[in-house]
């Protein structure tokens, strides 16, 4: 509660204390008034082009005319309901995961595991729907499909790679290896190009992949080995006994892993792991040199939108805003978990 | 070999790289008794014992566990480790799962009983071992001697039929070591095969059938307690005793 005592004790208890605190206020006194005009009292946000944007604040009129690309990429209007249902679906996945009490728990999940399905169902076509070319999408679907997709799918693959990388059969440890350490050592961009200049090289005629599925593959590959990688460093950090009194009640390899090793290894990488799917997820821009146009893709096409010039900041600002919802709500996940997951009495989260 | 043997060693041996740390261990032990061993540290005391479900290879020998041959084979070990139940000095709980879920795992997964029985069964025990009012916590939140009775009753949970305790109170403090032994005590009332290493010499004295002294890898005397306390045979069990006494 900010009251007058609370005031008194926070922020001016001591000589150095007070003098922080008044450098501080006048700080901020002296920027956020500016930095409201700009982003909301001075800002236009509707016009039909650049002259309709007063020069004093920001001009918002561009997110608000090219919102239907940011959201969709070029994404047929008339099949564009098929990509709403997956963004309204989402929450409830979402929901289905973080409420642990929800009433129809099991439906809940059910839907949820099949989500995955459904969105390649609805937005590549199939039975009863058209197809849509997938170099048709773009801004922030394809920065989800990418980004959501390579970590979800990624993640059982790291866990095969660490328990590989560890087993004691030498062919399957030296596989792992060569797989992480070759994956590891390039960067995302080389293995984006290698998805989609070399495969098609080494696949027979006729057969054709296309480009975000490739790029996907090539995401997914990328986040396996880096997960992996994290997932070993939990695995190692467990305690011989926890395998010893495993072996000693008699569970098998997978009985050992399934419930006594990974909970948790898993537990304590969350961070590590999170934090890495943060970086994947950010890194999935990189797609434009392959010529997708995620969300940051097509800012920059808007930008070169000649009845738009030099709007740079509205449109990076607009982009970091999406991303950060998005990465903060992955941070507040992990924690969330984090505190669900503990069983001692002690350790505090923020 | 005898009839009644449920362990049985010929001429094991073991090496740690270059090092031995068993040497021509041999050893029979009878349904329904009692071994205690002790000996200096670094004596190989604890790696025989772990030799007997497994979690020690042995490169020489032979041992023999409810008749079936210890070996490569990993049926025979996932057979011995069934039968056989283990203690050790740090508990060694599942940290993630509650008290009840620590004794019904095993029972569910390996042998695969429902979960209702299991949690029947693990309760059973767990009121033996007195600590029923503390099933839903988690190992972290017990003291020491709560979660080493919580870890004799997940052994038990799997009806072994015989029990290794590797210095099942070492880790303890003082006024926790005797909730422990208690618990030992009763079970070895009960005519529970017990292997027990360990340094409680009072312990070894009311429970044991034989005291078997281990130095350098070797086993140097095995002897019911009266004659091991007061007429051992080698310098260094009496150099041991003089010691630990």
């Amino acid at each position: 509660m900010l009251t007058l005592s609370w005031i008194r004790q926070n922020l001016f208890s001591s000589w150095t204390n007070s003098i922080i605190s008044i450098v501080i206020i006048y700080f901020l006194a002296s920027i956020i008034p500016p930095l409201l005009d700009w982003f909301i009292f001075e800002a236009t946000f509707i016009a039909d082009d650049r002259t309709g944007c007063t020069t004093d604040g920001a001009c918002w009129a561009i997110i608000g005319a090219r919102f239907y690309q940011f959201l969709y990429g070029f994404y047929p209007t008339e099949e564009v309901w098929r990509v709403n249902l997956v963004y309204a679906m989402l929450p409830f996945v979402i929901i289905s995961l973080l409420w642990d009490g929800i009433p129809y728990k099991k439906q809940f999940l059910t839907f949820a595991a099949t989500y995955p399905f459904l969105v390649f169902f609805l937005l590549y076509g199939g039975p009863g729907l058209t197809s849509v070319a997938s170099n048709k999408w773009g801004g922030l679907l394809l920065t989800l499909f990418l980004g959501l997709g390579g970590i979800i799918i990624a993640f059982p693959l790291s866990i095969f790679l660490a328990l590989g990388r560890r087993s004691k059969m030498p062919a399957i440890s030296a596989i792992c290896i060569m797989f992480i350490e070759f994956i590891r050592g390039v960067p995302l961009i080389t293995l984006l190009f290698f998805g989609s200049m070399m495969l098609p090289l080494f696949l027979p005629e006729g057969l054709n992949i296309d480009t975000v599925l490739r790029a996907l593959v090539a995401v997914i590959v990328f986040q396996a080995a880096y997960g992996a990688e994290v997932i070993r460093g939990g695995l190692q950090a467990m305690p011989k006994g926890q395998y010893e009194a495993a072996q000693a009640l008699g569970l098998s390899y997978w009985q050992m892993n399934i419930q006594i090793i990974l909970p948790q290894a898993l537990k304590i990488t969350i961070p590590a792991l999170v934090n890495t799917a943060i970086g994947l997820f950010k890194d999935t821009s990189l797609v434009i040199v392959i010529g997708l146009l995620d969300l940051l893709g097509i800012g920059r096409a808007a930008l070169a939108d000649t009845k738009w010039m030099a709007l740079h900041v509205e449109v990076y600002v607009f982009i970091a805003a999406v991303f950060f919802i998005f990465c903060f709500g992955f941070s507040r996940y992990s924690l969330y978990l984090e505190k669900k997951l503990n069983t001692d009495n002690d350790s505090e989260n923020r | 070999m005898n009839k009644d043997s449920i362990i049985y060693f010929e001429n094991v041996s073991k090496w740690f790289g270059d090092f031995q740390v068993l040497n021509n261990i041999n050893l029979e032990v009878n349904k329904g008794e009692k071994i205690v061993v002790c000996g200096p540290s670094g004596s190989g005391k604890s790696t025989m014992i772990r030799c007997i479900n497994r979690l020690e290879e042995h490169q020489e020998g032979k041992i023999i566990v409810d008749g079936t041959e210890l070996t490569g084979n990993v049926k025979n070990i996932d057979t011995v480790r069934r039968e056989v139940g283990m203690v050790f000095q740090q508990f060694n709980l599942f940290p993630h799962l509650s008290i009840l879920d620590n004794c019904t795992l095993a029972p569910i997964w390996v042998r695969k009983m429902s979960k209702a029985d299991a949690t029947e069964l693990a309760m059973q025990y767990l009121r033996r071992v007195q600590i029923e009012d503390q099933v839903h916590k988690f190992p972290n939140q017990l003291s020491g001697g709560q979660q080493q009775r919580a870890a004799i009753a997940r052994a038990l949970c799997m009806q072994p039929r015989l029990m290794l305790f590797d210095e099942p109170t070492s880790a303890l403090d003082p006024e926790m070591i005797k909730e422990v032994l208690d618990v030992m005590i009763g079970l070895a009332q009960d005519g529970m095969t017990m292997l027990v290493v360990t340094h409680e010499m009072g312990f070894a004295k009311e429970v044991a059938d034989r005291i078997v002294f281990m130095d350098e890898g070797q086993i140097v005397e095995a002897k019911a307690p009266t004659e091991f306390f007061e007429n051992p045979d080698s310098e260094r069990t009496k150099l041991f005793l003089s010691q630990i006494l």
